[in-house]
């Protein structure tokens, strides 16, 4: 098929755009220090500035795995190893969807242990992520330092904690940087799913008045439109629906429950923190919850195995 | 002779997009998670490269009982970047315009909420009636505080 200019003009835009961007690497690999990004003032004509600001850049965000084991230990989840992934597992996973999807769910028992100052555990965790991303070709997102620098902190929770944050981010940002932003949502989604998983996992009773690890289970309610979008944006690659089919099969069990979110009321007193007041009315029963539970180990064993 | 041009055209293209992807990464990792100390930084990535004019979204739930600071930083050559937080009815909770483009916020929900984050580039007034526009990158970044 013949490749043909549509539009010269434009064409010759994009030229030069890209020539701009090329010598602009160029000079700045001479200044390794350098952090800021170079502006470049290009010239272009109003139809395509127009084009150009007509795009809207839209990003679903999911909790992290950090952020999710520090909700469930905020919620008063007690620390249970018996049914985390046990590292053993790793052999069974060859493929770039389990992989992936494990690397989520070591990422979360890793946060989870590290939380409730779990050294060992942590140090194991860490390198069973290590050999997730190695084999997704993330070579450099956690190298031998990180764990030994795990090793050296063993007993300062906040570094790390810093430690994690920073393997996440090079994780999700060298997946991003290689175009291979699929794989990093399912990564998402599978640290997502692991701290369901451990959430329920921890609840036995539901009717157990004021318990939050109950609330937070429901408030993932909330999150399930983002999990489904952010699937979506990728929904050309063949893993990611299959993530997004089982996804989908949760949110018929969350739709069965009804949370009702009252208006927010942003308040700032004088301290540096503003609250946004609001407030929540959750109506599940014990069967649902049960239906929801079973379908998160469904889900969670298919993809461990 | 023109296929040979495209086929140049999209090689360069794909390069010099890596090239600002790449340095977005370090822009991120290197000056905007410094904005969220003394929180910690979540670990997700959330930057691109952005022209004057042009904005872009997030959507997130935030969690009753955690604080959160939201970090939205912009590199030196773009002009004022604001930032709204806003409800799932997109009414307006914050905008960093009326706190003289504050690079962050501290926030706690009393109620775990779905939150609307919107980031805009102003145009650079010096170049307001010209064809110019400086793209750069944005990062918006989460903190969480620790117990």
């Amino acid at each position: 098929m013949a490749i043909r200019f549509v539009n010269s003009k434009a064409s010759l835009v994009l030229f030069f755009l890209a020539l701009a961007g090329l010598f602009g690497c160029a000079s700045d690999s001479s200044k390794q220090d350098r952090v800021e990004v170079d502006a470049k003032d290009i010239v272009v004509d109003d139809d395509v500035k127009s084009g150009m600001q007509a795009a809207r850049q839209i990003f679903y965000s999911l909790p992290s795995p950090l952020e999710t084991a520090m909700i469930l230990k905020r919620s008063g989840a007690d620390y249970n190893p018996e049914i985390l992934n046990p590292v053993e597992n790793i052999s069974r996973y060859t493929t770039s969807k389990s992989m992936a999807l494990n690397l989520g769910i070591y990422s979360t028992n890793l946060s989870y242990a590290s939380l409730f100052d779990q050294t060992q555990a942590s140090i194991k965790y860490m390198t069973a992520s290590k050999k997730m991303a190695e084999g997704l070709g993330i070579l450099n997102a956690i190298d031998n330092t990180v764990i030994q620098r795990l090793e050296e902190n063993v007993n300062n929770r906040d570094v790390i904690m810093e430690i994690i944050s920073e393997t996440f981010l090079n994780t999700n940002s060298i997946l991003e940087e290689n175009d291979r932003v699929a794989i990093g949502s399912i990564i998402l989604v599978g640290g997502w799913l692991e701290g369901l998983y451990i959430a329920t996992s921890l609840v036995n009773d539901i009717s157990s008045a004021d318990n939050e690890l109950v609330d937070r289970i429901i408030d993932q309610k909330l999150s399930m439109s983002t999990v489904i979008r952010l699937l979506e944006q990728h929904n050309d690659n063949a893993d990611v629906r299959d993530v997004l089919k089982d996804i989908k099969e949760l949110n018929t069990i969350y739709d069965k429950i009804q949370v009702s979110v009252s208006q927010i009321e942003v308040v700032a007193d004088n301290s540096t923190t503003t609250t946004l007041r609001s407030k929540n009315v959750v109506s599940v029963n014990p069967a649902v919850f049960n239906e929801l539970k079973d379908k998160v180990i469904e889900i969670r064993t298919k993809y461990i195995m | 002779m023109r296929s040979l041009v495209y086929i140049i055209f999209l090689g360069l293209f794909t390069v010099s997009s890596f090239t600002g992807t790449a340095q977005c990464k370090n822009f991120a990792k290197r000056v905007c998670r410094l904005d969220l100390a003394p929180f910690i930084h979540d670990g997700n990535y959330n930057a691109a490269i952005l022209t004057e004019g042009e904005d872009a979204e997030l959507f997130k739930t935030f969690y009753a009982g955690q604080e959160y600071r939201i970090a939205v930083c912009g590199s030196e050559s773009l002009a004022k970047v604001e930032f709204q937080v806003l409800d799932v009815e997109r009414r307006v909770l914050y905008t960093n315009a009326s706190k003289n483009f504050a690079p962050y916020w501290d926030f706690k929900v009393e109620a775990t909420q779905q939150l609307i984050i919107t980031v805009k580039v102003h145009d650079n007034p010096g170049s307001s009636n010209s064809d110019k526009l400086e793209s750069g990158c944005v990062a918006i970044m989460f903190g969480l505080k620790p117990d």
